[in-house]
């Protein structure tokens, strides 16, 4: 430490400002990163894991009641009824989805634009983005009414003789999120293999052993396998990329391609991905910063740095999602079109007028607070205002969904929206669904990529300590 | 001599600890130079320059993913315009069923490739890696678990032309590395 604060010390100002915080702090050593997040995993289980899982695990099983209850009685249960079709269930559908934008944007897009500071959270944000996609699939399926007739989504020849309509956006919907979950449980499973052979290589008993040694698949991490596992890795992360734009644009279009006011706008798939990046993030923030008080240690890989980076593409795509909302106000006024101007001024007026206020304070006005600094490295801070967009996404796709279904072109068509007991618990019963996953995971996995952060050491670099030429 | 593993079976190779990345490197440009073959280098993360210090070329996996692709594509191509244009041609807001139907087909069309791309780089990268695989002979050797944690390791096969456990054994000595054993297999 006292050599590189010389060196640091002999520099010019200008020369400072280039030299990056470390990735990781207290000068950790592989080992150590090795025993304290295997240990998370092979230590005896904590109270504090038995606690949640006390609430969580009843939530889930809530939200399964309220599926069962549904399947068996009907789609009716929920309150979705003319003229408001798509209500919560595809409130909720878009409003998961989108929570797992941000674990994709993470592993992937921050991977090929060489940020190497996402070491420290990838895994946990990729674990996120699928329990969300599993949340999220709950909807639409559901949704459809009969859950047993739900195969006929898929392209199969069957008796009927009947086919899809490839040209239907819920049809490319159906192949954009299973293409999405697939993908990102090969990305996920693949940035596991190394880490679960740390475990196998660590753990005593016998059955664990087994486990973790089948999951591993036989890795030995000799760099004749390293090699294509790296370019296995670069491809997945460059696949995911446009993947990960494509699935809420063709979310996006679902309502875009129709020709409901409101709905019939081609500012939809930007608005949408940003948006959908901007509440994951805040759904990272929301998971991450509780683990790492739990686990203390974790402050040294997850650090303020991380943090502060991740509030400020919060503070970004808030910044971009809010643009956007003025940008429909401005062209519904500009476009002339009076269906157009109606739908606007109803929602920010009519009657859901506090749905269209929550989503413009939540989503556009809560995270300016973001540009201080202070605001960016206070971890409870932080915490506080990263509620707010999650609770603002909600309210966006509520807007965007159920107001503009409210009223669209004849008066008498229209009418309110409520929601049944049964969609207030099964959306309940889905965060119950979504921690009950993560939780599991933090027990299982190695909650952080153990391999690429100890690529990002310094001693990493094979000419660490050679003369620079 | 230290050797791990069933003496009465055949004789896997000789492998060496070294202490780390930079060493492990310009041990693998020393080994490189040598002029063996089957040989490889062990580490608990990938290495930044590995493989020109081990005089490897690029891995092949990219070509294989574009095949993957393609294929993907081309069955999005006939998935679509099989059922649309030839077995149920359905007509939807008087749109055509016909090739100008095209654009329609996009998405479909790109997250098939993308999906079959993700199953040719994954399956491709095992089945080039040899894996799942349930043991390997390093296994046998209680010092090689640490390779997931901190340590390195060459190991040089029996298969290699070169191989002569006497001067593999002196040449990893002098390469710096430690605690030199010769592996068998089960």
């Amino acid at each position: 430490m006292s050599e590189a604060t010389a060196t640091i010390e002999k520099l010019s100002d200008e020369e400072k400002q280039v030299i990056r915080p470390p990735l990781v702090l207290n000068k950790r050593t592989m080992g150590w990163i090795s025993s304290y997040i295997s240990s998370i995993v092979e230590d005896k289980t904590p109270t504090w894991w038995w606690v949640s899982m006390g609430i969580t695990v009843p939530l889930t099983l809530l939200c399964l009641a309220c599926l069962a209850y549904l399947i068996a009685t009907g789609v009716g249960v929920w309150g979705n009824n003319h003229p408001v079709g798509w209500a919560w269930d595809i409130t909720n559908f878009v409003f998961w989805i989108g929570i797992g934008h941000a674990g994709t944007l993470i592993s992937a897009i921050l991977f090929l634009t060489r940020q190497r500071w996402r070491t420290s959270i990838n895994r946990a944000a990729e674990a996120m983005t699928l329990f969300a996609v599993v949340c999220a699939g709950i909807y639409p399926a559901l949704h459809v009414g009969r859950v047993w007739m739900a195969w006929f989504l898929a392209p199969v020849p069957n008796a009927n003789g009947i086919w899809q309509n490839f040209r239907s956006p819920l049809l490319w919907d159906v192949f954009a999120v299973s293409t999405y979950f697939t993908v990102s449980v090969l990305f996920w499973y693949t940035g596991l293999i190394p880490d679960l052979a740390t475990i196998r290589d660590r753990c005593t008993s016998k059955i664990k052993k087994f486990a973790y040694g089948v999951m591993a698949l036989g890795w030995r991490g000799g760099n004749r396998q390293w090699r294509h596992y790296e370019k296995a890795y670069l491809i997945l992360a460059g696949l995911s990329t446009p993947l990960v734009l494509s699935v809420h644009s063709v979310v996006s279009f679902d309502f875009a391609t129709s020709v409901i006011p409101g709905w019939h706008t081609t500012i939809f798939p930007p608005y949408f991905v940003a948006g959908a990046i901007f509440g994951g993030f805040a759904m990272v923030l929301t998971i991450m910063i509780p683990a790492c008080a739990i686990y203390k240690p974790l402050h040294d890989l997850v650090t303020i740095n991380h943090v502060d980076k991740m509030c400020k593409i919060i503070l970004l795509t808030g910044s971009i999602v809010g643009y956007a909302y003025l940008m429909e106000l401005f062209i519904a006024w500009y476009s002339g079109n009076p269906f157009e101007r109606a739908a606007f001024w109803y929602r920010a007026f009519g009657p859901y007028w506090w749905a269209y206020a929550a989503m413009m304070f939540c989503n556009v006005i809560a995270p300016q607070m973001f540009w201080f600094k202070f605001f960016r490295t206070n971890l409870l801070w932080v915490w506080i205002i990263v509620q707010f967009p999650n609770m603002g996404m909600w309210f966006e796709r509520f807007v965007i969904i159920a107001t503009t279904l409210t009223r669209d072109f004849t008066p008498s068509a229209w009418g309110m929206f409520h929601p049944s007991w049964v969609d207030v618990c099964t959306f309940l019963g889905t965060f119950g669904l979504f921690t009950t996953l993560f939780l599991l995971f933090i027990r299982f996995l190695p909650m952080i990529c153990m391999f690429e952060v100890k690529a990002v050491l310094p001693e990493a670099d094979p000419h660490h300590g050679e003369a620079h030429h | 001599m230290n050797s791990i593993g069933d003496k009465s079976a055949p004789v896997f190779g000789v492998a060496a600890e070294f202490s780390c990345a930079r060493d492990l490197y310009h041990a693998a440009e020393k080994i490189r130079d040598a002029g063996f073959r089957r040989w490889d280098v062990f580490s608990p993360f990938p290495i930044h320059g590995m493989d020109e210090a081990m005089g490897m070329r690029r891995s092949l996996l990219g070509k294989i993913v574009f095949i993957g692709g393609l294929s993907g594509f081309l069955m999005a191509v006939v998935l679509q315009f099989g059922p649309s244009s030839v077995l149920y041609p359905l007509v939807v807001a008087g749109k055509p069923t016909n090739l100008f139907t095209v654009p329609a087909f996009f998405p479909i069309m790109f997250e098939m490739t993308i999906l079959f791309s993700a199953f040719t780089a994954v399956f491709g990268m095992l089945i080039m890696n040899g894996l799942p695989r349930l043991n390997h002979a390093l296994f046998n050797w209680d010092r090689f678990k640490k390779v997931t944690e901190d340590k390195f390791f060459v190991a040089i096969e029996s298969g290699d032309p070169k191989f002569s456990e006497r001067a593999v054994r002196d040449l990893l000595e002098s390469l710096g590395g430690t605690n030199i054993t010769t592996i068998h297999g089960d």
